[in-house]
């Protein structure tokens, strides 16, 4: 038993859902008690779908425990395939359902529809929403993808995109145009987009995008087995990882594939003045294992930041993510609880994090500027303009992003050289953020968004304490930069062995850090 | 004194015959009133021990999230809880104890069941009588369940209400007691307006915090104010307190007919009623003419949600000019639904359950001006064409009484005004 108060993924059946809903003419009759049809409206409220979920529900109560559930879930099987007609189904247990092991498989099987049926085996006290996208995604392409010719020019698949994803939809657009650039066309995108025929001519592509290792893994690798197409390992977020991408199909297909660089902005804009201030951003990055390899990448070499910490909360991507973590010298933080990730977050003081929703809502309560970059996400990240995260495109949209929460810089050189300014003081904020400006308080109270707590490894070694005069100087510090000032007057002081922060002590530590 | 409204003149709907379905619901479970609970009761924390099903719906029916750290959380069962490998009910005593040990503001706690809860038969009254003793005098603890399979949506409030009913302490007084989690705001108004003609002690249910003085006894009168506490009220009545019958305070005359009800039963004359409600009155039937100035001569059509389906319908059919196609509610319970069936004009197909495929060919078929249904519907529906107003908002929105009997008007009006501005089409 473990307390949850928010999680960052939903149970396996929700997975289901997302790769159903992405696809049509594929129907999935789901188990499940009266009230699981919530999850319905993360699809038509928090994507926007103009669509219910292929979905349907047996909904049984208490009293049906004692009689026959198995009889209902067969009516509501017959039901679903008489009025909706799909190409294949899917059929399977949300939670309470897996209790009463009424075999959902067995009993459509008796059924004999004329169509093919899927069993799903999700457990749903042991994994969660990304196995269930893997594994359904999994279990539809073994069951309907046949052995067939490769079409005569060179053709792949991408694979992955599912319902509820975040950015999903323009993705796919972005590596179709990228692909189509080198001479490749799609065959067949897939789950998102697909009916059950189009999985079942996935075999004559000659090889796979595997767009997001989370969702479509399980089914990349049987196809490599099974059908002899390879499988992309990179995935192209980013400008070196898009390179990368590239040079990875040139070695797969032979072909040159020199990709029209001509609409990439991100790199002239990294390298432009106005972004020297970006220098050295401390950054933390949290959320799919996926997106959080990229961002780190990305943050690194292509933004000029610095990474302070990372981690991600599937812990499918535990090893990778803590493989990337030692090469950037940090430690990985693999989690479920938010909480944890907010301590880490406290304790490390980023000046920007690159998370997920949850840490958008931990950067309010912290004051730290957040960029999402994960899933899961609310309605406002699935935008109506078009907005990839894959591609040379996608690299465009991650740097406006990504600076978007930040503090522009030459309002930071103005926000130096004049902050005790009793508007263009530094409690009002970024100015491009609207909100209404808040007057400046004469004489202190305390510094807005200082959190006043030592680092937890440090205080069992040293108790620090801030004298007023130095305390007064910090708070004269902008807030953008204020947090770092403090905890790195706070190491030095502790390295050092001083008790007592005076002015001076946060001059030689400014100096000591100064690069 | 009585006020009483007029029935309609070709009958109303109590003996209309009740078209009952079962098959899918596209309805939430009753955990889904911790949402609104947990904010009413500031100081209880409700422990929702399920799946991780039922911890993702919280966090999707909450929609923002609340991220003030919320008094709500669900201990998430696993495997080994299953599978007898350890055992629940340590794994239970452990995480209540860490709870309360970081939550010293916590006076009372709720251990709530759900599907797979329920399914394992993991005895949560034990669990609740064993924890209040370990954590009493400071922690009360009492369980309910909120789980789909028992519980439709607000019926979660039913039972949250109905186990606090048997630890009320016992009084002989007699004593207004008033039934059901309203806003602070509308909670006031409707203290004020029965104080105003000089009924009281009042006291409430469920009280802001648990040193407040609820209690009941055989002169105990209570009144609902929400019409999904039927379990609450039978057991208000097993501890002798009196039902007070009366159509809910929704509209103006819903409000008025309702205080009427308790009025009469505490011999408030009429000349006190008039003048604690003339103005109040007037005022709403000014707001409702207002905002329901599009609804007028237009039709409506319920899904089952909230039980709220039938007063609202009489309230829109009698007080905003629309018409009512089918009105249809989870359950409909007649001892409570009765008098505001009584005052629907005859006509609506009554439903009560729901097989949602059969209800959508019904609602594709009627073209309602406007349909009232769940979140999961709202979209697709209004993709079709057809104008919705989503039913949780009649939920977290105040909407009793008169001073929001004009917002309540202006719930269902603004989706058909706001068809009516958008202009999205050439302009030729």
């Amino acid at each position: 038993m473990k307390l949850s108060v928010w999680t960052y993924e939903g149970p396996p059946h929700v997975g289901a859902m997302r790769v159903a809903t992405g696809m049509t003419g594929l129907h999935y009759v789901l188990h499940a008690p009266q009230g699981d049809t919530y999850a319905d409206l993360l699809f038509t409220m928090i994507e926007r779908r103009n669509h219910r979920p292929p979905v349907s529900y047996t909904t049984f109560q208490a009293r049906d425990l004692g009689s026959d559930t198995a009889t209902l879930f067969k009516d509501a099987a017959r039901d679903a395939y008489e009025r909706f007609q799909p190409q294949a189904m899917i059929v399977g247990a949300s939670c309470t359902a897996e209790l009463i092991q009424d075999d959902p498989g067995g009993l459509t099987e008796a059924l004999n529809l004329p169509i093919p049926v899927i069993p799903l085996e999700l457990p749903s006290y042991q994994r969660k929403e990304n196995f269930g996208c893997d594994e359904t995604f999994f279990q539809i392409v073994r069951a309907l993808a046949l052995p067939m010719e490769r079409t005569p020019e060179i053709t792949c698949n991408l694979i992955g995109p599912t319902a509820l994803g975040f950015r999903h939809r323009d993705d796919v657009e972005e590596l179709t145009r990228l692909l189509s650039d080198i001479g490749i066309s799609v065959n067949v995108v897939a789950p998102m987009g697909s009916t059950p025929a189009d999985i079942a001519r996935t075999g004559a592509a000659h090889f796979n995008v595997l767009m997001y290792p989370e969702t479509a893994e399980a089914a990349a690798r049987w196809c490599e087995r099974e059908l002899g197409q390879p499988f992309t390992k990179v995935v192209p977020i980013g400008v070196g990882a898009t390179r990368d991408f590239l040079a990875e199909i040139a070695t797969i297909t032979g072909l040159p594939c020199k990709a029209d660089e001509s609409r990439l902005r991100l790199p002239w804009y990294s390298a432009s003045v106005d972004s020297t201030y970006l220098t050295g951003k401390r950054v933390f990055i949290f959320g799919d294992g996926t997106h959080v390899a990229a961002a780190a990448r990305i943050a690194r070499d292509e933004m000029g930041f610095e990474v302070t910490g990372l981690g991600c909360y599937n812990r499918e991507m535990a090893r990778p993510i803590r493989a990337l973590a030692k090469d950037f010298g940090v430690d990985a933080l693999i989690t479920e609880d938010y909480l944890e990730v907010e301590d880490a977050i406290r304790e490390l003081q980023p000046e920007m994090i690159l998370g997920t929703q949850m840490e958008r809502h931990i950067g309010k309560r912290l004051g730290v500027p957040c960029a999402v970059i994960s899933a899961p996400v609310h309605v406002q990240d699935f935008p109506a303009r078009y907005s990839p995260q894959m591609g040379f495109e996608g690299a465009n949209v991650i740097f406006d992003t990504w600076v978007h929460p930040l503090v522009m810089g030459l309002e930071e050189h103005l926000l130096h050289m004049f902050r005790s300014d009793f508007e263009f003081h530094d409690d009002a904020g970024a100015s491009h953020h609207g909100g209404a400006a808040t007057a400046r308080v004469e004489d202190g109270g305390p510094a807005p968004q200082t959190p006043r707590s030592l680092p937890a490894e440090m205080k069992e070694e040293a108790q620090v304490i801030w004298l007023d005069d130095a305390e007064r100087e910090l708070r004269k510090i902008p807030f953008f930069v204020r947090g770092k000032a403090r905890r790195n007057t706070e190491s030095f002081a502790a390295r050092q062995g001083v008790s007592e922060i005076s002015v001076d002590t946060l001059y030689e530590a400014k100096a000591h850090y100064a690069r | 004194m009585t006020v009483q409204p007029t029935p309609p003149p070709q009958g109303g709907c109590r003996n209309a015959p009740v078209l009952k379905e079962r098959g899918q619901r596209e309805v939430f479970c009753g955990l889904t009133g911790i949402i609104w609970l947990h904010r009413k009761m500031q100081d209880a924390f409700f422990l929702v021990v399920g799946s991780r099903t039922c911890a993702h719906l919280l966090q999707s029916a909450a929609g923002v999230m609340i991220f003030a750290e919320p008094r709500f959380g669900t201990a998430i069962l696993e495997e080994g809880d299953l599978a007898g490998l350890k055992d629940a009910n340590q794994e239970l005593d452990r995480e209540v104890a860490r709870l309360l040990e970081r939550r010293p503001d916590i006076r009372q706690l709720f251990l709530v069941g759900s599907c797979p809860s329920e399914v394992i038969k993991l005895d949560l009254s034990r669990a609740a009588e064993r924890l209040s003793q370990t954590h009493a005098p400071r922690v009360r603890v009492l369980n309910y369940s909120g789980s789909g399979i028992e519980t439709t949506f607000t019926e979660g409030e039913d039972a949250c209400l109905c186990s606090m009913v048997p630890v009320l302490p016992k009084t002989d007084a007699r004593e207004l007691l008033l039934v059901g989690a309203l806003p602070d705001v509308v909670e006031d108004q409707m203290v004020g307006l029965l104080e105003a003609m000089g009924i009281g002690p009042i006291r409430l249910l469920p009280a802001r915090k648990i040193d407040d003085e609820t209690a009941v006894g055989p002169n105990t009168v209570f009144a609902l104010t929400q019409p999904f506490l039927g379990e609450t009220a039978a057991a208000l009545t097993g501890r002798g307190a009196t039902h007070i019958a009366a159509p809910f305070p929704f509209g103006e005359e819903g409000t008025t007919a309702w205080l009427s009800a308790i009025a009469s039963e505490f011999g408030v004359d009429a000349e006190t009623f008039a003048a604690v409600t003339d103005a109040p009155r007037a005022r709403a039937r000014k707001a409702i003419a207002q905002a329901s100035e599009g609804l007028n001569g237009k039709s409506v059509f319920f899904f089952p949600d909230s039980q709220l389906e039938i007063p609202l319908a009489r309230f829109l059919t009698r007080e905003c000019g629309m018409t009512a196609l089918e009105v249809a509610s989870p359950y409909i319970n007649h001892a409570l639904h009765g008098p505001d069936l009584d005052l629907l004009p005859a006509g609506p197909q009554i439903a009560e359950g729901q097989d949602v495929e059969k209800q959508l060919d019904r609602a594709r078929a009627a073209r309602a001006d406007l349909t009232v249904c769940g979140l999961g519907l709202a979209n697709p529906l209004e993709a079709e064409g057809l104008t919705t107003k989503w039913a949780i908002e009649l939920v977290f929105t105040p909407v009793h009484f008169y001073e929001q009997a004009g917002d309540l008007a202006g719930l269902f009006s603004r989706p058909l005004r706001r068809r009516g501005l958008l202009k999205l089409e050439a302009a030729e």
